[in-house]
């Protein structure tokens, strides 16, 4: 009965009697679904927290080796503890947080514009520009892809973030291109386009100002969603020992001291904080991700 | 129906083709070449030249990928730089571990996927219902980098239910039963954390499926003939959604594999993935590139045979 009346003086309010649009439905959802709400609020503050610490920290003087220190436990001294060479670990976690998530902005933003262009050009024309990319787009999906990367990240000379950035955005933006193709296949067939097509708007017009106002719920979905998976996948090869360079540490490099079995078992602060933090990461991203589709799809809206 | 599976086998072979030229390019990257191992200060430069002509190592590169694939074809690919053997040699133990690690993370994913996905789909909303989308939720979230290290931790040093690293304790003879058990001990927390990390895709497509079925004419033909529910959800629902199912057998194929590579490292069992790790650290090329066209040939068998079972279960794709 509550949600009618409220439903009643929405209409009531808003002038002209629109369906909630875009950001309007999003909100709707996170303030339905608390749990959402909760995971889109701690992430922004963690983040943020992150960047801002990270300005405070003297990189060079945090990663002094102190033999003293090693692996000295949570105290007074170290909130977190220290590592094999005595280097405070919480000051590795934020600095290791910023690079990850930094990167893995850096990864979605990049196979975010090729896969949305591919993707979108690909499902409006359709034809052979899109046969071809099917073919490109199929072979990167199947090939065994974690693996080329570790191998191009090892071949490559003078190897640096940016090349790291690049390369797994070579192997990533498939992905992304071939949910967007999918869906800018069955709207470019809807009657909106068409009649747009009739009044003789030009084909770049109607993919930038119709069809892509009328995806990006979906879009903001994948990218949040990708951004979740670069996390993952930049920390695991970091964790490998095939990310970022061993000079800028990510969370998998503070996890990978784990390799050493004494670490594992006995040193649990060197690497147990920075795992925790990538799973946290990755749980609230992927929930607010999951959120957002949600809203994406009338059917499935709590809100 | 041949007509499809015979079409999707020839969209594999330039699949196959381009992936291995892409390997053979980045083969030609890589430093050093097969005589490499074999230089010591006393070798004859001269006759590092004398083998390098005689091996075709100033071949058209054309060629020399010819001559490569050729070879492959036949299981021969090269020797290992560091171990000094045949790659197929050592590929070959490590691929049959690997092999019983995957069999068994495949047993263990569909026996925990297969009951939750018709459980959450039958008593849908419900409290196990929800518990269940947050499992599948979860598991699809955390990386397997991560599980496998807090597993390792708690289950193998904290509580120490399993061993944490190695195929089998020495103390057993090959042959008796405490050999086998102690084989089967070892993969058990490797493949438990691969299975758990796996189910999500099974259990979401059973979960979505069930409930559609619930409202199909089929069912409810059922019900009114007076089939008891159980049966209904047992008989008819499972298994319509059963075969659909099976389709995700390739993708896990897949999964396992990639997978392979950090469930392998970090609970320190020696197979294929492993190996690879090793190798890159070694710099063992041939090792490498052997691996990584077997991965990908692994990887595309995976999706055609996910594709040809779809095909036989869903008559609709055939006609594309």
């Amino acid at each position: 009965m509550n949600e009618i009346n409220e439903s009643i003086g929405l209409e009531k309010k808003s002038q002209v009697s629109s369906p909630p649009t875009g950001f309007q439905v999003i909100a709707r959802e996170f303030k339905k679904d608390k749990l959402a709400m909760f995971s889109l609020i701690a992430l922004i503050t963690v983040i943020s927290a992150i960047y801002i610490w990270a300005l405070t920290i003297d990189q060079q003087e945090m990663m002094r080796v102190s033999l003293r220190d090693k692996f000295a436990e949570p105290g007074e001294k170290f909130f977190l503890g220290a590592d094999q060479g005595g280097r405070d670990i919480l000051g590795q976690l934020i600095i290791g947080a910023r690079n990850s998530i930094t990167i893995a902005i850096a990864i979605t933003v990049l196979t975010g514009i090729l896969g949305i262009i591919i993707g979108l050009c690909t499902g409006y024309f359709g034809g052979l520009i899109d046969n071809i990319f099917m073919r490109i787009i199929d072979f990167f999906i199947t090939i065994p892809s974690l693996m080329i990367i570790i191998v191009f990240v090892t071949i490559v000379p003078k190897y640096n973030i940016p090349i790291f950035i690049l390369i797994l955005s070579v192997f990533l933006w498939p992905g992304t291109a071939r949910l967007v193709r999918s869906k800018a296949l069955s709207e470019g067939r809807r009657d909106y386009i068409n009649a747009s097509k009739t009044m003789g708007t030009s084909d770049g017009g109607i993919i930038l100002k119709k069809l892509m106002p009328n995806l990006s719920s979906i879009l903001i979905v994948e990218l949040t969603l990708n951004f979740a998976g670069n996390v993952g996948i930049e920390t695991g090869l970091s964790y490998l020992g095939f990310g970022l360079p061993p000079s800028t540490p990510s969370l998998g490099t503070l996890v990978s001291y784990a390799n050493n079995p004494l670490v594992l078992s006995e040193k649990w602060w060197v690497w147990l904080p920075a795992a925790l933090l990538i799973l946290f990461l990755m749980l609230a991203i992927n929930y607010v991700g999951q959120a957002i589709r949600r809203s994406a799809d009338a059917r499935q809206r709590l809100g | 129906m041949w007509k499809t599976i015979i079409r999707r086998v020839l969209v594999m072979i330039p699949q196959l083709f381009v992936l291995s030229l892409l390997i053979f390019i980045m083969a030609k990257f890589m430093p050093g070449d097969p005589f490499t191992g074999m230089i010591t200060p006393d070798t004859d430069p001269a006759r590092i030249e004398e083998l390098r002509q005689e091996a075709g190592f100033y071949d058209p590169w054309y060629q020399q990928y010819f001559n490569w694939i050729m070879n492959a074809a036949n299981g021969d690919f090269g020797k290992s730089y560091t171990y000094k053997v045949a790659v197929a040699d050592l590929i070959g133990d490590r691929a049959l571990n690997t092999l019983w690690l995957s069999l068994l993370s495949v047993f263990l994913l569909y026996l925990i996927a297969i009951p939750l996905g018709v459980l959450a789909g039958r008593y849908q909303n419900s409290f196990l219902d929800k518990i269940v989308v947050l499992y599948s939720f979860i598991s699809y979230a955390i990386p397997v980098f991560v599980l496998a290290l807090i597993f390792l931790f708690f289950f193998g040093y904290k509580l120490q239910w399993f061993p944490t690293s190695g195929t089998v304790d020495i103390k057993y003879d090959s042959g008796t039963i405490g050999y086998l058990w102690s084989k089967i001990y070892h993969i058990l927390l490797p493949a438990i954390t691969f299975a758990l990390l796996g189910t999500t895709g099974v259990i979401q497509y059973l979960r979505t499926e069930v409930i559609d079925a619930k409202s199909m004419d089929y069912v409810r033909t059922a019900r009114s003939k007076g089939i008891p529910i159980n049966k209904v959800y047992t008989k008819h629902i499972f298994r319509n959604s059963l075969l659909p199912i099976a389709a995700f057998l390739g993708f896990t194929i897949t999964g396992l594999l990639g997978g392979s590579i950090f469930i392998e490292t970090i609970f320190g069992y020696p197979g294929m993935g492993q190996l690879f790790i090793q190798s890159i650290s070694g710099r063992d090329y041939s090792v490498i590139t052997a691996l990584v066209m077997l991965f990908g040939f692994t990887t595309l068998l995976g999706s055609l045979l996910s594709d040809i079972i779809m095909s036989i279960v869903d008559p609709r794709i055939r006609i594309d």
